[in-house]
């Protein structure tokens, strides 16, 4: 599925190495990957396999040690954190596992966050805040603060703001580790339908089998490296 | 401007302790305003000193009077154009609370002197046909516990010459009511006439408290001052002249330097401000840690967060800063509380202009700290995240 021409991540010979005193700690060694342009990845692996690392290696929130990450062509370990930053603004939507809302904003107002970058108006912005929960079925809950709303909920809002901006890639953290099971199955369900009618690329990190089998392809990364690459 | 909602949002998370923040930068530029208002009192007399006069007095003290007859010899010296005389009297009506300054001064040279002050022509006049005839700064007047009118008579008495010959007390008719020109003059003396006060009082006849005089307009204040303490060398009343600023800048210093006492208080207690603020802004930035993870996540750059705090803290303190500043001026031009001591008690505006900097000036500084350290985040530290 994943050719040079269709590819919109392309990792090469990447290492990362964090150093703790002395010691220094390989999380990623030699690692190549490459995800497809609308591609579903599931990102699985033990704890300390380096997944969540990778995930912030393609969504530029760290640099490789060594080798190269690009994005939709773009060399983006090259770039500068201020260069980074407005990257991260126009390319990535992030979904974390425990939802990071700011609970002192509304849904709408969370949803908003990413838009204040842009030179849009503030009508502007909150139309387009209103339509992204509207696509995650929460455009009744729109005043509502995180603290008044379910896990499953504020997920869907923690997804409202990784799409507002219409971003290239969604990298999914655990996004279903914090939720019951019908809740999971309801966001999985969710992300699958941003994936097919949207055609959203996205990259989930997961420990969960049952939420791997939504995607179109799962990887598995042990010790800092690729182990199994499902069959395409 | 599309950030303040979200700068409004952080302020209102955990409100108790904002509003405790906001209070204690609030009581300190409260203190401040009053503080400067203060000080501002004692330099009065210097604001309003004119460049062109100058104060005779005598040498050793300024309590310690000089001869009458001074004031020829005075005028004729070169240089000088106008001579009058004051003499302190100090004036009490009915109670010792209602206290007040009050001289006997030349009725006719007094307005010649001091043109800051006015005074219709019918009440001038009528004050100089009037022997215990006595005029009234506007503030004086409208004070509630005296609430005086042209015509009223007012028995007063001194704590220095007590009673006049033959009467228990010294007994005023109000000719008039004066106001001032300049905005920070003090209205709140009562003047009288010189010769009534000479004839009635029983010791001390024949002296007055000091001479201010006009020099001409191509005079030299040192050397016109300079002449005048010659001519009065080694006579029972040597003098010192000088300049009416000079004389007021000494007078306030007889308390020490008010000045210096005040900025010592002020520095004392913005230092603390500074500390129990910045400590309180370096809590709240870091319990927000994932938070500005999050923010830099989806695009924030490190400069717009650092940014985003240093608005907030200096959002804190400008807010309770000019609060405290305004309810300082408002509370003082509603009420003088000590008009007895102080007649003119306001903030002044360089104050509420350096006060205004300062809030800022301490905004910046609470800020700077947590700021920093919003900066330097790193974000996948900030997100806690484990791989």
């Amino acid at each position: 599925m994943s050719t040079a021409d269709s590819s919109l991540v392309r990792i090469r010979d990447v290492t990362k190495t964090f150093h703790r005193g002395a010691e220094d700690i390989h999380v990623l060694s030699s690692l190549d990957l490459t995800v497809a342009k609308g591609e579903f990845l599931a990102l699985m692996g033990p704890s300390g396999s380096g997944k969540s690392t990778l995930l912030n290696l393609i969504g530029g929130l760290d640099r490789p040690t060594h080798g190269s990450v690009e994005i939709g062509g773009q060399r983006i370990d090259q770039l500068s954190e201020r260069d980074l930053a407005a990257w991260r603004a126009e390319h990535v939507g992030f979904v974390f596992q425990f939802y990071n809302l700011m609970p002192v904003l509304t849904a709408e107002r969370n949803v908003e966050l990413p838009l204040l970058l842009t030179h849009l108006s503030k009508s502007q912005r909150r139309q387009h805040a209103g339509n992204a929960l509207k696509a995650v079925g929460l455009s009744h809950r729109l005043k509502h603060y995180p603290r008044t709303l379910s896990g499953g909920e504020q997920q869907r809002v923690g997804i409202a703001r990784a799409i507002v901006s219409d971003p290239t890639i969604l990298l999914c953290d655990e996004p279903t580790g914090d939720l019951d099971r019908k809740s999971g199955d309801e966001i999985l369900t969710l992300l699958q339908t941003l994936n097919q009618e949207q055609g959203k690329t996205i990259i989930m990190v997961t420990h969960d089998p049952h939420a791997s089998i939504r995607a179109s392809r799962t990887v598995h990364l042990d010790k800092g490296q690729l182990a199994t690459t499902a069959p395409e | 401007m599309k950030y303040l909602g979200l700068i409004w949002s952080n302020l209102k998370r955990k409100k108790l302790r904002t509003v405790l923040t906001l209070l204690s930068i609030f009581v300190a530029f409260l203190l401040f305003g009053f503080l400067f208002a203060i000080k501002d009192a004692f330099g009065a007399g210097v604001k309003m000193a004119d460049a062109d006069r100058l104060i005779v007095r005598h040498k050793v003290s300024f309590i310690q009077p000089l001869p009458v007859s001074y004031g020829v010899r005075i005028g004729q010296v070169p240089g000088v154009q106008d001579v009058t005389h004051l003499t302190w009297f100090g004036g009490i009506y009915q109670d010792p609370k209602n206290f007040f300054a009050s001289m006997p001064v030349d009725q006719d040279q007094f307005f010649v002197l001091y043109p800051e002050y006015t005074l219709p022509p019918d009440q001038l006049d009528h004050w100089k046909k009037t022997r215990n005839g006595a005029i009234v700064g506007r503030s004086l007047a409208d004070r509630k516990t005296l609430n005086w009118k042209v015509g009223d008579i007012v028995p007063i008495t001194s704590p220095i010459w007590g009673q006049p010959a033959n009467q228990p007390a010294w007994n005023f008719e109000i000719c008039g009511i004066f106001d001032t020109t300049k905005k920070s003059a003090d209205t709140s003396t009562l003047y009288f006439r010189y010769d009534y006060f000479d004839e009635a009082r029983t010791r001390g006849k024949g002296e007055v408290g000091w001479y201010t005089i006009r020099i001409a307009k191509n005079a030299a204040p040192e050397t016109v001052a300079k002449k005048i303490d010659e001519q009065f060398a080694n006579s029972p009343y040597e003098t010192k002249t000088e300049t009416e600023a000079a004389m007021m800048t000494g007078f306030a210093q007889q308390m020490g330097d008010i000045g210096a006492i005040l900025i010592a208080v002020l520095s004392a207690v913005f230092f603390t401000i500074l500390l129990v603020a910045g400590n309180t802004m370096s809590q709240s930035v870091r319990e927000r840690t994932e938070e500005i993870g999050v923010l830099k996540a989806i695009g924030f750059s490190g400069t717009l967060v650092l940014l985003l705090v240093l608005a907030e803290s200096c959002v804190i303190a400008l807010l309770a800063g000019l609060a405290g500043l305004g309810v300082a001026w408002m509370l003082l031009a509603i009420k003088n509380p000590v008009a007895q001591w102080f007649p003119v008690l306001q903030v002044p505006d360089e104050a509420m202009m350096l006060g205004a900097v300062l809030a800022l000036g301490l905004g910046i500084a609470t800020g700077a700290l947590p700021a920093c350290y919003a900066l330097r985040l790193r974000t996948a530290a900030a997100l806690r995240r484990n791989g």
